[in-house]
């Protein structure tokens, strides 16, 4: 076929220039913007070296977000991808109404973000609480109102809403496991539960490469339901990364200093999600 | 060896139902609560309603603005989900078919911006969107395509490079152009691939919260989550209200859930196992 550069061009066009405008360009001049002092209102500013970055390491709210939003990534990513799992294995095991079933875990994951913390708002403190009243549960009562409580919060909302995504992941990936490699370990004698870990365990490990990365970064990621659920408090003690960078532009307009934060976040988080890829995916057998 | 397996399953089964009643637990609390006063929900939040009272609902649907919201919301997604489908696999068509380095190059760009956080970037796009006077919903449209075609043409790419190019060489010698070969020979093949990533879009596009908070400021022209948002900035702890407002704004997404439970199933799969 006769190609030419005028079609490429062509037909790479939209995306192409949405996407220097959306990301590309922001993305550099952003590099740029997080040595300087800019302060969002004035266009001009001065070149101030490394003092964003310096003055960011030395903000303690931006160090205990940092601490909040590494423990909240890894104690979610654990409680989503273990129940996922879960819930795969459970309705993959031929019993009635597994696509109902099925259907109804994966629900939360179609609302959105802002509608999934304000309903978990009224839940997590008012339902819970007369929960807590009833069965003589203090446990359950005053949630939100410290960061304990605000962290366990969103924990529980995330793995609502986002173990059902997971588990489309690995039913898929279970159903990819042919029948005959179960069966060969169960004629030379393997028990049940020998089958599961030595043959369907391994076998498994590319979906757990996709799901741990998926979790990770939309844990990393995580900022509607933050927003909606504690709004960062009480007193800034439950404000993820993604929300302190937010508030040092929007409130304190440091906006140089927001974008230095900005760019640590998209180092951290893309080390943490390669790294991971990277190690996962050693692990992978050939079928 | 039988009456156990049955044992077995009722057990499994009692396991899926205690399941399915905690992932539904939140929305059954707000349809309780969205019937009662607020008297009645001080009173007790988990108690069944006295009477099936529509006054909450009213009142949230005229403070929402409902069916403007959802009308916004429906704009921006469906606007931007036709536009990434159509530009997108373009676009990987051509990365897909011209091996050149320049291709390359830009496919890899494309593939590792899906790393790249919104927070990230946020600044200085809102700040080049000032300077172009983009800061409207149009402006939200085109900026939603850039960050959409990311995920959607390394999807795209990824089906397309197993689609031999034979057929599209036989239509060109036949005297079909590029542009013809494209829109009558692959779009038809890539049928399937295009409902996944229609599906993603329209999934991201209908909740995106952030984005359009900070470029639509003009009233009348909010997207149902803003709507959502603002709503509840003015009736806090007014929970009767809230649980009405929260009901009416999750009820598109179960319709769109029921009416598409298929492409979407399999569209989510595929969009994570591919991407």
């Amino acid at each position: 076929m006769r190609k030419s550069k005028g079609v490429f061009w062509l037909f790479l066009a939209p995306c192409l220039l949405t996407f220097l405008l959306a990301v590309v360009i922001p993305m550099l001049t952003g590099i740029y913007y997080s040595f300087t002092d800019w302060d969002g209102v004035h266009s001009n500013c001065d070149f101030v070296g490394l003092r964003n970055y310096i003055k960011v390491f030395q903000d303690s709210y931006f160090r205990n977000s940092f601490v909040f939003t590494i423990l909240f990534v890894i104690v979610s990513v654990c409680t989503v991808n273990i129940l996922a799992f879960g819930l795969a294995l459970l309705v993959t095991q031929k019993i009635a109404g597994s696509n109902l079933f099925r259907s109804i875990y994966f629900m939360p994951n179609l609302v959105g973000g802002v509608l999934v913390g304000f309903a978990w708002q009224f839940i997590v403190r008012d339902v819970f609480d007369s929960i807590g009243q009833m069965l003589h549960m203090d446990f359950l009562r005053g949630w939100l109102s410290t960061q304990m409580t605000g962290f366990w919060a969103m924990v529980i909302v995330v793995t609502w809403q986002m173990s059902g995504y997971m588990m489309l992941v690995y039913i898929a990936q279970i159903q990819n496991i042919p029948d005959n490699l179960l069966e060969a370990a169960a004629i030379d004698g393997a028990s049940g539960f020998q089958q599961f870990l030595k043959v369907k365990l391994p076998l498994m490990m590319p979906a757990f490469t996709i799901g741990l990365f998926l979790t990770m970064t939309n844990c990393f990621k995580l900022y509607d339901q933050n927003l909606t659920l504690t709004n960062g408090g009480p007193s800034k003690s439950t404000e993820m990364l993604t929300m302190n960078i937010y508030n040092t532009a929007f409130v304190t307009n440091q906006y140089g200093q927001a974008q230095a934060k900005g760019i640590i976040f998209l180092i951290v988080v893309a080390l943490i999600t390669v790294s991971q890829l990277l190690t996962t995916k050693k692990r992978e057998v050939e079928m | 060896m039988k009456k156990n397996q049955i044992i077995k399953k009722s057990i499994l089964f009692a396991v899926c139902i205690l399941l399915a009643f905690m992932f539904v637990f939140p929305i059954i609390i707000l349809l309780l609560n969205s019937f009662k006063s607020l008297k009645e929900i001080y009173m007790s939040v988990l108690s069944l309603p006295d009477a099936l009272n529509f006054d909450n609902y009213k009142q949230a649907f005229s403070e929402l603005d409902y069916f403007r919201s959802i009308r916004n919301s429906l704009t921006v997604t469906i606007t931007v989900t036709a536009a990434n489908v159509l530009c997108c696999s373009m676009a990987a068509w051509v990365l897909v078919r011209y091996k050149t380095r320049t291709s390359t190059i830009i496919f890899t760009a494309f593939s590792v911006a899906i790393l790249v956080p919104f927070q990230c970037v946020m600044l200085p796009l809102l700040s080049l969107m000032g300077k172009l006077h983009l800061i409207s919903m149009p402006g939200l449209m085109l900026v939603n395509l850039g960050f959409g075609s990311s995920m959607s043409i390394i999807l795209f790419h990824g089906f397309i490079k197993n689609v031999p190019a034979e057929l599209e060489e036989a239509a060109a010698i036949d005297g079909a152009g590029q542009i013809r070969v494209f829109f009558t020979i692959v779009m038809p093949l890539i049928r399937g691939i295009s409902a996944t990533v229609a599906i993603l879009c329209v999934m991201s596009l209908w909740n995106d919260y952030l984005l359009p908070s900070l470029t639509i400021n003009k009233k009348g022209l909010q997207t149902l989550p803003l709507k959502t948002f603002l709503f509840f900035g003015a009736y806090t702890k007014k929970w009767n209200l809230g649980s009405a407002a929260l009901v009416m704004a999750i009820v598109p997404v179960v319709i769109f859930y029921v009416c598409c439970q298929k492409y979407i199933v399999k569209g989510v799969t595929e969009g994570a196992v591919k991407g």
